[in-house]
């Protein structure tokens, strides 16, 4: 019998609704990228979550470590006047 | 009771169930975890034709036979659907062969029932394939992308895919039967499908680098209710738990 090479990985990201990001749902294996759009269809969307669907081979995002975790993060804890931390939020305002 | 319509309305629900209950031995057994959920997805769509069918087939009966004494009580002979749907489907590119043909179908088939030009259109049967279509054109993408890299893919894959398609051929005659004169008008004449959805079967067959098989039709008889050797086999496993235990619910 022929050594079978495994499907590659895929990440899938899920718009929920128009006005949303695409968020990133989870992960699945697929031939080729044609095949891994309808594979998260059956997987991600079955009940109705999405109106539009992202794959990405997930060999060609580039991550971040956890080794590196403090140089990338750490810096921008102790700036406090980098967050907007000292305006009153109206009543009502949902995505900010 | 509308017998004309019983029949008609009878062979849509058994082609629907019994290629569901062929669907779902692909679970568990696709090549990959991604493609078993693909294909219960699309079986599973198919029996939700199926128990609506089923449902008005038993309504225009008028006896008070439910969607389950449809589905489970009935004998191999009471069965309507065509040869094609209830052969053995345990080689992956049989399956893909059988569902490019016979989505194919169905999708030509509910169209004309939903939006075709019918005069005194039967409206139940409109309702049942308005909902199907979108589900029948995305099993037909489905069938189509794999005939396309299986065909077009390697040697083995390309012998593979053709032999399955040369088994599936001869059996798509019997989809495009004759129309009863006393449905005309009221239901898709299935006769008049036979061109458009070949010639759909076709370019992907041919885009696939495959060979439009040259072959004589099968004999017939699905839709008198008479079957190959392979449909009783299927009941048994399908009603089996409904007839040991009547009117069982999960």
């Amino acid at each position: 019998m022929s050594t079978r090479r495994d499907w590659p990985l895929w990440e899938v990201f899920v718009r929920a609704r128009r006005g949303l990001s695409h968020v990133h749902a989870g992960s699945l294996h697929a031939p080729d990228a044609e095949m891994a759009l309808r594979n998260a269809r059956d997987l991600y969307t079955r009940r109705g979550e999405g109106v539009s669907i992202w794959v990405v081979k997930a060999s060609d995002i580039e991550a971040s470590t956890p080794d590196e975790r403090d140089p990338f993060f750490d810096p921008a804890a102790d700036k406090i006047y980098r967050h907007p931390t000292f305006y009153d939020v109206p009543e009502g305002v949902q995505h900010l | 009771m509308d017998t004309a319509l019983f029949e008609y309305t009878g062979g849509l629900a058994d082609d629907a169930l019994v290629s569901a209950q062929r669907m779902g031995w692909w679970i568990s057994r696709a090549p990959e975890l991604e493609e078993d959920v693909a294909l219960a997805n699309i079986g599973l769509d198919q029996l939700g034709q199926a128990r609506n069918l089923l449902t008005y087939a038993g309504e225009i009966e008028g006896e008070g036979r439910s969607e389950d004494d449809l589905a489970y009580l009935r004998d191999e002979r009471y069965f309507r659907n065509v040869k094609l749907v209830e052969r053995p489907m345990t080689d992956f590119g049989v399956a893909m062969a059988r569902l490019l043909t016979f989505a194919t179908y169905q999708l030509h088939l509910y169209r004309t029932l939903a939006t075709g030009d019918l005069g005194e259109r039967d409206e139940t049967l409109a309702a049942i394939a308005a909902k199907a279509v979108k589900e029948v054109a995305y099993h037909v993408d489905h069938a189509t992308h794999w005939v396309l890299r299986l065909g077009d893919g390697t040697e083995e894959s390309h012998t593979r895919m053709q032999s399955a398609l040369d088994a599936e051929w001869p059996y798509l005659e019997e989809l495009f039967g004759p129309l009863d004169p006393v449905l005309t008008g009221r239901v898709a004449d299935r006769s008049a499908l036979r061109d458009a959805v070949l010639s759909d079967v076709r370019r992907v067959v041919t885009e696939a680098t495959l060979s439009v098989p040259e072959v004589p039709p099968a004999l017939g008889g699905g839709r008198d209710g008479l079957h190959t050797e392979h449909l009783g086999y299927l009941l048994a496993e399908m009603q089996h738990l409904h007839r040991s235990h009547p009117g069982a619910k999960w």
